[in-house]
């Protein structure tokens, strides 16, 4: 497996391609990755000129360790093949499949991208792709999508082309979007790969933001599509396991590893009933806190 | 290679630099409005005679409204508006000549 | 010579001014000095009136003639209707050779720049020079040097006589027939008139400009009428819309926001943050969000600030409202809060410029901070700051309470972002020193924050506090490795002005622009 496949993707901040302000540095505000836009951010006219600066910007600009995601134009568009092109040239991490409505699609692209590494001399495997779903197909279809490339390392919602395909529209509530998010999160953990919510639009309501961010965790979700610097703090304390949290995933490991080897199955942690099925999930929650910094320990 | 035609890259944003390049008279012509000409103006001139080198293009009317933008912002912009006079948007030799 | 910040001072600029060049921020503590006095005339008729028809009967009474010395304040900021009113009639008048001895000119006084170039004015003193002023001092207009002073220096220079002012124009918001002058009241309020005190103390005449004359006795005052030669009213002393406008909102910039709570971090791990400290912030974006994050702590915490000083924001007020500030003292009022701040709530107090900052009275308010927070164009790598001349050499800025707050605080602070466009804000060199980096503690920018080696208290307090911090050469460092390192900005031999220190010697000097070439 690639080794930055299962990376902390908590924050994932869209940056248009085709505004030099924007994409000089935008690792100050730390996000987990940014994803550089060469799609709907970019006017039609200026597709061409968003490959020059993203080429040059992958080249020369050192993003500190922020994964660098490209978003392409869809498969219906003319630009796609070029924007693969331009994305492993500059070596881009990661390329976001715009518009994704099958496992056809991902493959499709992922055929592009092996010439291209050819092409370029990059190694054979070495670009990671993501998909976004944006329309009913594409999330139906959600499964099949995940399991179509060792090189996908998930799926992304994308609610607003999403809710017009659905003929309604982002109501505020989530409502429209319940079903998606839910067989989106468990398409993605059967398959193993990891899955990101929608963006949230409105800068001006950042409790109704952080609520929504609140939703998706507990939905399951590991990260988040963003729009502005503004959204990442919260969605990083979101994200980030309490020191209580961590305390306690602690103990677990710990008393789960020793109670194995004295052949105990149940026993209690802070007088909680404890079994080896927290196992897994107390090792997540310390992973994503090494992950993001705030613990050091050795469990 | 040659300039065919007119063409224009980016804007007058900040950070930014909108490049013009037009069919020559023989030879370079460098025109240069920069917002940090004082301090970059030398630097700017020099970026964007390396690009046009590299592109191989010699004869050309190239002028350039800087607003502070960062050498791989010059680079951009002086190719874009170079493939832009010659109408090739595909297969552009990404890390040849373009680098 | 080499003065004490490493600039060349030419020794003709020394001989010419008389001055000194700069060997310390603190080089005359217990300096001995005799006090200026004007040249006054009494009114003892009861029958005789102060008032004046209009600007150029004053201007006549006072005995206008060419090389004068005239003074004015800027507290109608960039709203300003007075300077240009006066010097016009100057003008109009033929006078000729006259200097400007102003607390601050902005773009609003683009207008005498006409009179700079036919002669009527030949010298300028002010805080500083914005728009079209500033270019045509750096584009060597002006005959004689232009001289940049802080507020504190300014009056040092009034006060000990180096400058000596013969006639006096204090815009004023209301006044009465004999000259009391309130800052509030009127149709364009600017909430106090600290800059103007020393003037109307030490000119030899003194005209006072209001567009609302109001009953005698027009008080308290914040200038008293035993200063006041004439009252002249006119139709309007500034633009209300400009002279304060409604508080900023608050900054969503991210950029700013972080470096606010850099700073908010930085002021909370001292020790000086405790029951009863002292603050001055300014005007910025990340000032103003650090003002805010720095008032939920206190709130938090029970830690009440027991001096708030200097120009005065809105979101300053909101805490002395809260009572998490005990005083108030205001020399400056940037927006309509503070305006409405200093007319409704007894604790926010108006100094005069010579009690905030002046480096030779015995003891100034601004010895007193424990923390100020500012901005500027420019640090370099012995965190001596540049607020007066831009990067690209033309003069656009004012020294304002800079130097005087810097030296007087206990730990002065400077947010800026490393980058201002492409131009690196941390460098090598600054274009003009304007604050002695012995004076500035801790400079903090989008990409780390960098504690003056000299303060090694605070490096020690910080040991376990979870900022980035760095060297102020690896800003610089990193600036340049995004930017390029700039070239140096090519400038004629001839100075065109002095950047003087609080205490009147010689910071920096400033050349005359020269035309880019390749």
């Amino acid at each position: 497996m690639h080794p930055n496949k299962k990376r902390l993707r908590r924050s994932m901040m869209f940056l248009n391609c085709q505004k030099p302000a924007l994409i000089k540095d935008p690792y100050i505000y730390q996000p987990d990755s940014i994803m550089l836009d060469l799609e709907d951010a970019v006017a039609e006219n200026q597709k061409d000129a968003a490959r020059y600066s993203l080429f040059h910007a992958l080249k020369e600009i050192d993003y500190r360790g922020v994964e660098r995601v490209v978003r392409i134009n869809g498969l219906d568009t003319p630009h796609w093949k070029e924007d693969i092109r331009v994305c492993v040239a500059g070596g881009a991490d990661t390329i976001r499949i715009a518009k994704t409505e099958s496992a056809a699609d991902v493959r499709t692209v992922e055929e592009h991208v092996l010439a291209a590494e050819r092409e370029f001399g990059r190694p054979e495997g070495s670009t990671l792709l993501m998909a976004a779903l944006e329309s009913c197909k594409g999330v139906l279809n959600a499964l099949e999508i995940c399991q179509s490339s060792d090189r996908l390392i998930g799926i992304a919602l994308s609610g607003g082309d999403y809710t017009k395909d659905l003929q309604t529209t982002i109501t505020g509530t989530g409502v429209e979007l319940m079903g998606a998010r839910q067989h989106m999160i468990m398409a993605a953990r059967a398959a193993g790969v990891q899955c990101w919510d929608t963006v949230f639009t409105n800068l001006d309501d950042m409790e109704g933001f952080e609520r929504e961010t609140k939703m998706i965790k507990l939905m399951g979700f590991d990260g988040k599509s963003l729009v502005n610097p503004r959204q990442i703090a919260v969605v990083h304390r979101i994200f980030t396991p309490s020191e209580k949290e961590i305390l306690f995933a602690e103990k677990v490991v710990r008393e789960i590893d020793d109670k194995k080897a004295k052949g105990i199955g149940v026993f209690t942690v802070d007088g909680k009933m404890i079994d080896v099925a927290f196992y897994d999930g107390a090792k997540r929650t310390l992973a994503m806190a090494k992950a993001a910094g705030v613990y050091k320990g050795v469990c | 290679m040659e300039i065919k035609k007119t063409a224009m890259a980016g804007t007058l944003e900040s950070s930014d630099a909108q490049v013009t390049v037009e069919p020559g008279e023989g030879g370079i012509e460098l025109l240069i409005e920069s917002s940090v000409m004082y301090q970059y103006g030398r630097r700017i001139r020099t970026v964007a005679l390396e690009t046009l080198n590299r592109l191989g293009v010699t004869n050309a009317r190239v002028t350039i409204f800087d607003k502070g933008a960062l050498d791989c912002t010059i680079k951009a912009r002086v190719e874009c508006a170079v493939y832009r006079s010659n109408e090739i948007t595909e297969q552009l030799p990404w890390g040849g000549v373009i680098r | 010579m080499r003065n004490a910040v490493g600039r060349e001072i030419p020794e003709e600029i020394l001989k010419e001014t008389g001055k000194e060049a700069f060997r310390g921020a603190y080089a005359f503590d217990n300096y001995e000095y005799r006090k200026a006095a004007p040249t006054v005339h009494a009114l003892n008729d009861p029958g005789r009136s102060k008032l004046v028809e209009n600007i150029h009967e004053a201007l006549v009474k006072c005995g206008i003639r060419d090389g004068m010395t005239l003074s004015f304040h800027h507290h109608f900021r960039e709203g300003d209707y007075v300077v240009n009113m006066v010097m016009e009639e100057v003008h109009r008048m033929g006078v000729k050779d006259i200097t400007i001895c102003a607390s601050s000119l902005g773009k609003a006084n683009d207008p005498i720049v006409p009179y700079i170039e036919d002669g009527t004015i030949t010298g300028l003193q002010s805080s500083g020079v914005r728009g079209r002023i500033g270019e045509a001092i750096s584009n060597g207009k002006l005959k004689n040097l232009a001289i940049m002073r802080s507020h504190g220096g300014r009056v040092r220079a009034i006060e000990s006589g180096e400058v000596h002012i013969d006639i006096a124009f204090i815009g004023a918001p209301t006044c009465d027939e004999y000259g009391n002058m309130r800052a509030n009241g009127g149709k364009s309020d600017c909430g106090v008139l600290s800059y103007a005190m020393a003037d109307a103390e030490y000119a030899d005449r003194v005209v006072a400009v209001t567009d609302c004359l109001v009953p005698f006795p027009n008080i308290p005052a914040s200038i008293s009428m035993v200063h006041v030669d004439y009252v002249c009213v006119v139709d309007a002393i500034g633009n209300p819309e400009k002279i304060a406008t409604g508080a900023a909102k608050p900054t969503t910039d991210v950029r700013k926001l972080m470096m606010a709570d850099y700073c908010t971090q930085f002021v909370i791990h001292t020790p000086y943050f405790k029951e009863g400290f002292s603050y001055q912030t300014g005007v910025g974006g990340a000032s103003i969000a650090s003002t805010i994050s720095l008032g939920k702590i206190m709130e938090e915490r029970g830690i009440h600030m027991g001096l708030g000083l200097g120009g005065i924001t809105t979101p300053m007020c909101e805490l002395l409202e809260k009572g998490l500030i005990k005083k108030l003292v205001d020399t400056q009022d940037f927006d309509l809060g503070a305006i409405e701040s200093i007319k409704t709530n007894p604790n926010h107090i108006e100094i005069s410029a010579s009690e905030y900052a002046n480096p030779f009275n015995k003891g100034a308010y601004v010895n007193k901070l424990d923390f100020v927070i500012l901005a500027s164009l420019e640090v370099d790598v012995h965190f001596n700051c540049n607020v007066v001349v831009g990067s690209d050499g033309m003069i656009s800025g004012a020294q304002g309470g800079h130097p005087d707050t810097a030296a007087g605080a206990k730990c002065t602070i400077v947010i800026l972002p490393l980058l201002q466009g492409r131009i690196p804000a941390i460098r090598t060199d600054v274009t003009t020193v304007t604050t002695p980096g012995e004076t500035v503690d801790v400079v903090i920018t989008d990409y780390g924050i960098a504690i003056n080696p000299r303060r090694q208290d605070l490096v020690e307090c910080m040991k376990d506090v979870d900022l980035p911090f760095c060297t102020i050469e690896e800003l610089r460092d990193k600036a340049y490795a995004m930017a390029g390192e700039p070239d140096a900005v090519p400038f004629e031999d001839r100075v065109v002005g002095i950047i003087e220190a609080r205490d009147g010697t010689i910071m920096d000097v400033v050349h005359q622009r020269k035309e880019f070439s390749f």
